[in-house]
């Protein structure tokens, strides 16, 4: 890659992802607590068919926000055990490019384990999730979920309180993404006419490009002391 | 190659830089020394580009920071007593990584260079999370020397390595100091290590340089008797 932006975002990407294949912490620790997350829906709502049918989205998402936290908190607080986060910083490039090599990474953890836990979430609950409006839907609340996750894990990873304070700082402005992609998931699932689904779409799509642009542009102020 | 005038830093209502002048010329080997909580790292932070400076002049190589704090990093090399190295990967896997993120022509090449340089090079498909404690302080010096830097700077390097580590350490930094024009500026409580290896001595105290000094200044004092002398009198 000639360009050194891109080599730089591609080497964290490879790097994350080269770390965790080798050390396997992370992913089967968000699977595990997802599949975790799934089943304790499932007996919760073992007797009522039509709500189970009818939480669907939701349940999905809980899931994915909760595995992703975990995710979020674990990749940022290794760069900053080991002192790697100034190392990170101390290279000379724009370093907005760090970010974007760990939105790729978290990205992909992200992705593997809906990968995962929704052919898992259809087998257990009978429902099938193989929709590609839902795929898109994941993939693009995905996208939302952890543009905003690597910016305020940034942010918390630099405090004592770090595991307390991203879901506290995290949620509540990630929650037009959730409530978006719940309604667009259901519309979805209920085979809602599209134009019932697209304002939705519209919003995933709107807040992604927001949050990545402002990402790119205050990252170096959020890392530095 | 380092200029450091009126340096002010502040955490909320805590000042802990007060207006500190500070100048490295190039081949200058400076040891930093001062108690703890005197700014010694907090300084070399704002050296380093890591934390912005709440008022006063940086200049390092001719470039200002924190304006131009990108042209700075890519002429810096940073050791502190963490090693800045990922344990799940191998020490060749760390340095490439690095020497991706500071694109470097040729990375093989240098990578296999750094690693000789520090004793390494057989050593170089282990996982950094299996090396001692002194091996990954070589290795952190590796990564610090892999772009060629004009300007080092090591913050409290000897921290937790036992006294065969520091010796070979001691090796490894007169290699790096003496490899081309280099400015270094070290930071430690290791006061006999620093008489043995620096060209001049600062004493750093609340915030300020209260004493300055080079080996043929210290006279027939030692570099203890110095130390204390400056603290004394900056009390």
């Amino acid at each position: 890659m000639k360009n050194p932006y891109l080599r730089a975002v591609w080497a964290v990407f490879r790097k994350d992802l080269a770390a965790e294949f080798r050390s396997r912490e992370l992913i089967p620790a968000m699977l595990v607590f997802a599949v975790l997350v799934v089943l304790i829906f499932y007996f919760a709502l073992e007797l009522d068919v039509k709500a189970r049918t009818a939480i669907t989205a939701g349940a999905l998402w809980v899931t994915f926000s909760f595995a992703g936290t975990l995710g979020l908190n674990r990749t940022m607080s290794a760069e900053k055990d080991q002192g790697c986060l100034d190392g990170l910083l101390l290279a000379p490039l724009d370093r907005s490019a760090i970010y974007f090599g760990k939105f790729f990474s978290n990205l992909a953890f992200m992705l593997i384990v809906e990968v995962i836990v929704i052919p898992a979430y259809s087998l257990l609950y009978n429902i099938n999730l193989f929709n590609r409006g839902l795929l898109l839907v994941t993939l693009l609340g995905s996208v939302g979920y952890v543009a905003v996750g690597v910016l305020l894990a940034s942010m918390s990873v630099q405090t004592r309180t770090r595991d307390v304070l991203l879901p506290v700082l995290l949620f509540p402005l990630v929650l037009p993404v959730i409530v978006a992609a719940v309604k667009a998931s259901g519309g979805f699932l209920a085979a809602d006419a599209f134009t019932e689904i697209s304002p939705w779409l519209n919003l995933l799509l709107v807040y992604d490009i927001i949050f990545l642009a402002a990402a790119f542009m205050v990252f170096d102020y959020v890392v530095e002391e | 190659m380092i200029e450091v005038t009126k340096l002010v830093k502040r955490f909320g209502a805590k000042t802990i830089l007060r207006g500190l002048n500070f100048t490295v010329q190039p081949g200058e080997f400076v040891a930093l020394l001062g108690p703890n909580g005197a700014g010694k790292t907090t300084f070399l932070r704002i050296l380093a580009s890591l934390s912005r400076p709440s008022l006063g002049v940086v200049r390092i190589a001719g470039y200002n920071l924190p304006a131009q704090a990108a042209a700075v990093r890519r002429r810096l090399g940073v050791v502190s007593h963490q090693p800045l190295l990922y344990g799940d990967l191998t020490a060749a896997e760390n340095l490439a990584f690095y020497a991706d993120l500071y694109d470097l022509p040729q990375p093989a090449r240098r990578i296999e260079e750094v690693l000789r340089l520090v004793g390494l090079a057989n050593r170089h498909r282990d996982l950094v999370r299996t090396f001692s404690r002194g091996m990954q302080q070589r290795l952190a010096i590796a990564r610090a020397v892999l772009h060629n830097p004009e300007v080092m700077l090591f913050d409290e390097p000897y921290t937790g390595l036992d006294q065969d580590a520091s010796e070979m350490l001691d090796t490894v930094l007169k290699n790096v100091a003496t490899q081309g024009p280099h400015a270094v500026v070290m930071t430690s409580h290791d006061l006999a290590r620093a008489e043995n290896l620096a060209t001049r001595f600062d004493v750093l105290s609340r915030g300020q340089i209260v004493a300055s000094a080079t080996p043929a200044q210290l006279g027939s004092n030692n570099l203890l008797t110095f130390y204390k002398q400056a603290l004394e009198k900056a009390a």
